[in-house]
């Protein structure tokens, strides 16, 4: 069962990621990143990582593919990349070379490491029927609010300063401002 | 090593990231367009988003977990502040490439 829910995880989320890089138009390209998306969190699942899955679904796919396919609008729909012709006639395939040199040198990583790490954590707890069907979330938050409260507190200063700075980013100078 | 096995190894799905990384590394070399740039560094991000929550279940650990949460409002704060520096470049633009911001050359 789990293989089944994997490879089918695994087309919906190469598909979609070579929807991104080969299609013309942006908005299809951010359709195909949705797919790409929601194969991730059906993963995130897989492995019992329930509450993130929702983040994923929610923050992803819900608000930062909305907001590309808001300025897809705003900057005008039309515009489709011409992926025919190259400007710069090597690049093409120096970047297939390039991105196929480090795809062999992360799976020679991932397959000669295989089983190194012994080191084994506290334990996560599996929502079942006898941790409750909340165990991750509540996990979770356990480890939020007492070892990484600092971290968290720094990321809402974070997200006040993205705010403020992409208001003053996108604001039209007035003319003949004070 | 890579046994075919019906369940699924984190070898497995460390392979299906390491391959999703490689495509949105991919795509950041070869599109032109910002917003299908910015679409692929979005890939990248989840396929390591991806080898955190399968390393923290074959180690044991939740703290893998916890840096996704934060990666993730990293990456909501990046796309908000890119997309508004690509707004404000683009807005009086007719082509819409990242070849066409050349204006620093010397």
């Amino acid at each position: 069962m789990e293989f089944f829910v994997f490879v089918c995880a695994a087309l919906m989320i190469l598909l979609g990621a070579v929807g991104v890089i080969v299609r013309k138009h942006p908005v299809h390209a951010a359709l195909s990143l949705v797919l790409t998306l929601f194969g991730v969190a059906v993963l995130f699942i897989a492995q019992e990582a329930h509450f993130l899955a929702a983040v994923q679904v929610i923050v992803y796919a819900g608000a930062i593919v909305v907001l590309f396919l808001f300025v897809i609008m705003l900057l005008g729909v039309d515009r489709v990349e011409n992926l025919r012709t190259e400007p710069l006639t090597a690049q093409r395939p120096l970047a297939i070379i390039a991105s196929l040199g480090l795809l062999g040198v992360l799976v020679a990583a991932i397959v000669d490491g295989n089983g190194k790490i012994n080191e084994r954590g506290s334990g996560i707890n599996v929502p079942d029927l006898q941790n409750g069907s909340d165990a991750n979330t509540v996990q979770l938050a356990e480890s939020i609010f007492s070892r990484y409260v600092v971290a968290f507190e720094v990321t809402s200063v974070l997200l006040v300063i993205a705010v403020v700075g992409t208001v003053l980013l996108t604001r039209k100078a007035k003319l003949g401002a004070k | 090593m890579i046994s075919l096995s019906l369940a699924p190894t984190a070898t497995w799905y460390l392979i299906l990231a390491a391959v999703l990384f490689a495509i949105g590394t991919l795509g950041v070399l070869v599109r032109r367009n910002p917003l299908v740039m910015f679409m692929c560094i979005e890939l990248m991000l989840n396929a390591v988003n991806l080898s955190f929550v399968t390393l923290a279940r074959e180690l044991n650990d939740i703290n893998g977990q916890t840096v996704v949460l934060f990666v993730m409002v990293v990456a909501a704060a990046e796309v908000v502040v890119g997309l508004g520096i690509i707004v404000s470049i683009m807005r009086n633009r007719a082509a819409l490439t990242t070849d066409d911001l050349a204006e620093l050359k010397g």
